[in-house]
């Protein structure tokens, strides 16, 4: 089965072709903002890190910035620092150049200020744009594609419905040969035995089973209590009591195969199949790690509804909801309710979803895209010094 | 899926079902639970969404969704009877005691 995509120079396939504008760091960020705005086809990274971080945290955030800027939806990009941070910019743009894009920098203090940083990225932004015409979509392999799942908002008809369903349509993609990454550690308490037994190598069932165990002694390290943040206040209008009920129905979104691999933060998937990616259950946090790690299209399912997107990939949303569905109909790609009505089997949803999938692979905009919807942030893992 | 019916029972090890509408105290619902259909009559008014006990759950007890403890029980929970953060308590990711 085929996509209508994107072939890159280093052989990676993209469903979208945008020309990125990165702020290495927070001084610069209102400047990468302004060279974009207005400018069909630029976006940029609401990056608000970038400096006085040391050790780990400074690679992480090196890591996503530089993902973001090898992830295959994106054709050229132009880096855009300050000039004095401890995370350069022209270290970023280098380890990007690996992909073969066009890839330039620019800094504040060496270009002079704040108006001429803007008038020069925004001439080079637009010869990049010129470039950006020639690329033509072309049939490729479905099995190229690696799906970021995820949940938000969620409530009762989650772990009914939405999950479920994209669980459907991740079994789909890798029957297909493709790659899908489930993500939110701490989103998989209460539901990680299932998991575990589902890994390829008892190893790597044993590294699910570690994971949990750190995020749930670090929650209780703090003094405070989980439940604080999760179930949040919403899941628990909705009728969501637990943690554990909150991961049982979570767990249902990365399908029924085997589990292939477990990889840090924005790193990519190095396996093809299932894959879980450690991340917070922070929405955009975990949104951010998938596309830095390479997957260039996501689904999200949500019960209360959520307005998420990503600067560089489609984000399809999906309910099984029937009153979100109406009530947020800017924001949701897809119904799936007809499944809690009997109306729908959670097979014919799945085949649905994988069907948007594809769709939404070979150019279809989400609702997320159509609002401009571009939602990023680092997860950080150490203070700021 | 069990089709058309006001609330759903995942997995036959369950001893909740959920409701997928708004449920009222005294009235009573048929739940199809391996191919029949069970009379439970509710204690409480069941907001859409949430979960009522299938039987009596002990003080302690685990409660059963999707064929796994999501849970236990702070107190008596009877049959009919609103099942939540009023009368539940995770069994993870909490301070020892809280």
């Amino acid at each position: 089965m085929e996509f209508q995509g994107y072939r890159r120079a280093n052989g990676e396939a993209g469903v979208r072709n945008h020309v990125l504008v990165i702020p290495s760091v927070v001084c610069s960020q209102g400047a990468a903002e302004a060279i974009t705005r207005n400018i069909k086809g630029a976006v940029y990274l609401a990056n608000v890190f970038g400096c006085a971080q040391v050790g780990e945290d400074r690679e992480q955030t090196k890591r996503t910035l530089v993902g973001f800027g090898l992830n295959p939806n994106v054709f050229s990009v132009l880096v855009v620092g300050n000039g004095c941070e401890n995370l350069p910019a022209k270290e970023i743009a280098e380890a990007i150049l690996r992909s073969k894009k066009r890839v330039e920098v620019i800094n504040i203090q060496e270009v002079g200020g704040t108006k001429k940083t803007i008038a020069r990225g925004r001439k080079i932004l637009k010869e990049m744009l010129a470039e950006a015409t020639t690329a033509f979509r072309e049939p490729i392999q479905v099995g190229e594609l690696v799906l970021a799942t995820e949940c938000g908002g969620s409530d009762y008809t989650s772990g009914l419905a939405s999950n479920p369903s994209l669980g459907v349509a991740s079994d789909f993609l890798v029957r297909e040969g493709g790659t899908v990454i489930l993500s939110e550690t701490t989103e998989l308490i209460g539901a990680e035995h299932l998991l575990a037994k589902r890994a390829r190598i008892c190893e790597i069932g044993e590294q699910v089973l570690d994971l949990i165990d750190w995020w749930e002694k670090k929650a209780i390290a703090t003094g405070q209590d989980i439940r604080g943040a999760n179930p949040a206040p919403g899941n628990i209008v909705g009728g969501i009591t637990t943690i554990e009920e909150k991961s049982l129905g979570c767990i249902h979104k990365g399908g029924t195969t085997l589990l292939q691999e477990v990889i840090k933060y924005a790193f990519p998937p190095t396996k093809k199949g299932l894959v879980l990616m450690d991340t917070p259950g922070h929405d955009i946090d975990q949104l951010t790690g998938m596309m830095a790690g390479g997957a260039q299209i996501a689904v999200f399912t949500t019960g209360r509804g959520t307005p998420t997107g990503s600067p560089i990939a489609p984000v399809i949303k999906i309910t099984g909801n029937a009153e979100t569905a109406r009530k947020m109909k800017d924001n949701i790609d897809l119904n799936v309710s007809q499944i809690l009505q009997g109306k729908e089997t959670v097979k014919e949803a799945g085949k649905r979803v994988f069907d948007e999938l594809i769709a939404v692979s070979s150019g279809k905009l989400t609702k997320a895209e159509k609002l401009g919807q571009r939602d990023f942030s680092i997860f950080k893992i150490g203070l700021n010094f | 899926m069990p089709p058309k019916s006001k609330a759903i029972v995942i997995d036959e090890k369950d001893n909740v079902a959920t409701a997928i509408m708004q449920l009222k105290a005294g009235g009573t619902v048929f739940i199809p639970i391996q191919g029949r259909l069970e009379k439970v009559e509710l204690l409480s008014h069941i907001p859409m969404g949430h979960k009522f006990a299938l039987r009596a759950i002990e003080a302690g007890e685990d409660v059963i969704k999707y064929g796994e403890p999501i849970g236990k029980s702070t107190t008596q929970i009877a049959r009919g009877e609103h099942v939540h953060v009023h009368n539940v308590v995770s069994h993870r990711g909490r301070k020892e005691g809280a």
